[in-house]
C-alpha cells in the first residue's frame, strides 16, 4: 500500500520536473495529500481528489493525478483544479491560490457518472484500430505517439502544445498521417 | 441520503453544501462555516452510492450550476460554486 510519504515524494517529483511547486498552504497540501491516498486505497489509482470518481479506470484516466488539465490550468490560472501544483509566483505568495473553472468536458464527467449513454460507436471491422473508438496522434516535434480519445492539451515528453499532434491514419494497411 | 448536520450557533440562513470527502477545498469550506459558527448541513457526493450521485448532480443541473465542489446552497436559492470567501461571507453576512 501506498504511504502519504510516497503520495508526497511523487507529487514533488513530479512538480519538480515540470518547473511546478506544491501548493504553499499546508494545510490545504496536506489535506489533498490525504484525499490522493484515499483514492489510491479506494480505486487502486491516485484519482482527483476534488472530483468524483467513477471507479473505472478506463473513464477516469484523464483525472488521474497529474490529471490532463494540470498543465493548460497552471499556464492559464496558476494553479491546478485541485491546486496541489502551482506556479513560481503562486508559490512564492505573490499570487492567491482560487478556486477554478472546470476544465474538464461535462460529457466526461457525465459518463463517469453513468448519466448519459456512451455514444454509439461507429461499426468498425474488428480487429481494426478503430474498434476501440479511440485515434493514434503523433507529435510533430519529437514523435511521441498517443492512442486515446484526442490529442493530449501539451505533449508529456517535449511539452509541445496540443496543435502539434497529427492524427495517424491507415490508408491500405499502412499508417501515414492525416492529410488536411 | 446521509447528509451530515453540523451544529452552530447561527442559524437564521439555511446552508447546505455539496462536497466531497477527499476534496481540500470542501474542507477549507467546512471549517470556514465551522469558525464561523454557522449551522450547515452537507453531503459528501463521493461517499454515496451511483444513484445518489445522480440525483446530486441532477440537482446541481437543476440549479444551472457547475458540476464542480464544493457547491453551497443558501436557502435553497443561491449557490456558490468553490470556496469563494468572499461571495460565502457576503451571503451569510459572516
Amino acid at each position: 500500500m501506498t504511504t502519504l510519504e510516497e503520495v508526497k515524494r511523487r507529487a514533488e517529483q513530479d512538480a519538480k520536473s515540470r518547473g511546478m511547486y506544491l501548493t504553499p498552504d499546508e494545510s490545504l497540501l496536506k489535506n489533498l495529500l490525504e484525499g490522493l491516498k484515499e483514492n489510491e486505497d479506494r480505486y487502486g489509482y491516485l484519482s482527483c481528489p476534488c472530483r468524483i470518481a467513477s471507479g473505472a479506470f478506463d473513464l477516469d484516466r484523464d483525472i488521474i493525478c497529474p490529471c490532463d488539465y494540470r498543465d493548460p490550468d497552471v499556464a492559464e490560472y496558476g494553479t491546478c483544479y485541485c491546486c496541489l501544483y502551482v506556479d513560481l509566483e503562486t508559490h512564492e505568495g505573490k499570487k492567491e491560490a482560487k478556486p477554478i473553472p472546470e476544465r474538464r468536458p461535462l460529457d466526461k464527467q457525465m459518463r463517469g457518472l453513468g448519466m448519459e449513454e456512451p455514444k454509439p460507436k461507429e461499426t468498425t471491422p474488428k480487429g481494426s484500430i478503430n474498434a476501440t473508438g479511440r485515434k493514434l496522434f503523433y507529435c510533430k516535434q519529437c514523435g511521441y505517439v498517443v492512442f486515446r480519445d484526442e490529442p493530449p492539451y501539451v505533449c508529456p515528453i517535449c511539452r509541445a502544445k496540443r496543435e502539434m499532434f497529427q492524427e495517424i491514419v491507415t490508408t491500405q494497411g499502412y499508417y501515414t498521417r492525416k492529410l488536411a | 441520503m446521509n447528509t451530515v448536520k453540523v451544529k452552530g450557533k447561527k442559524k437564521e440562513n439555511k446552508v447546505f453544501l455539496y462536497t466531497l470527502s477527499t476534496c481540500g477545498w470542501c474542507k477549507m469550506t467546512k471549517q470556514y462555516l465551522k469558525d464561523n459558527d454557522i449551522a450547515y448541513e452537507y453531503l459528501d457526493v463521493d461517499k454515496c452510492s451511483k444513484a445518489e450521485q445522480q440525483e446530486a448532480i441532477e440537482d446541481l443541473k437543476r440549479r444551472n450550476a457547475p458540476v464542480s465542489f464544493p457547491a453551497i446552497i443558501i436557502n435553497d436559492k443561491t449557490i456558490i460554486s468553490g470556496f469563494k470567501k468572499d461571495a460565502i461571507a457576503e451571503a451569510l453576512g459572516i
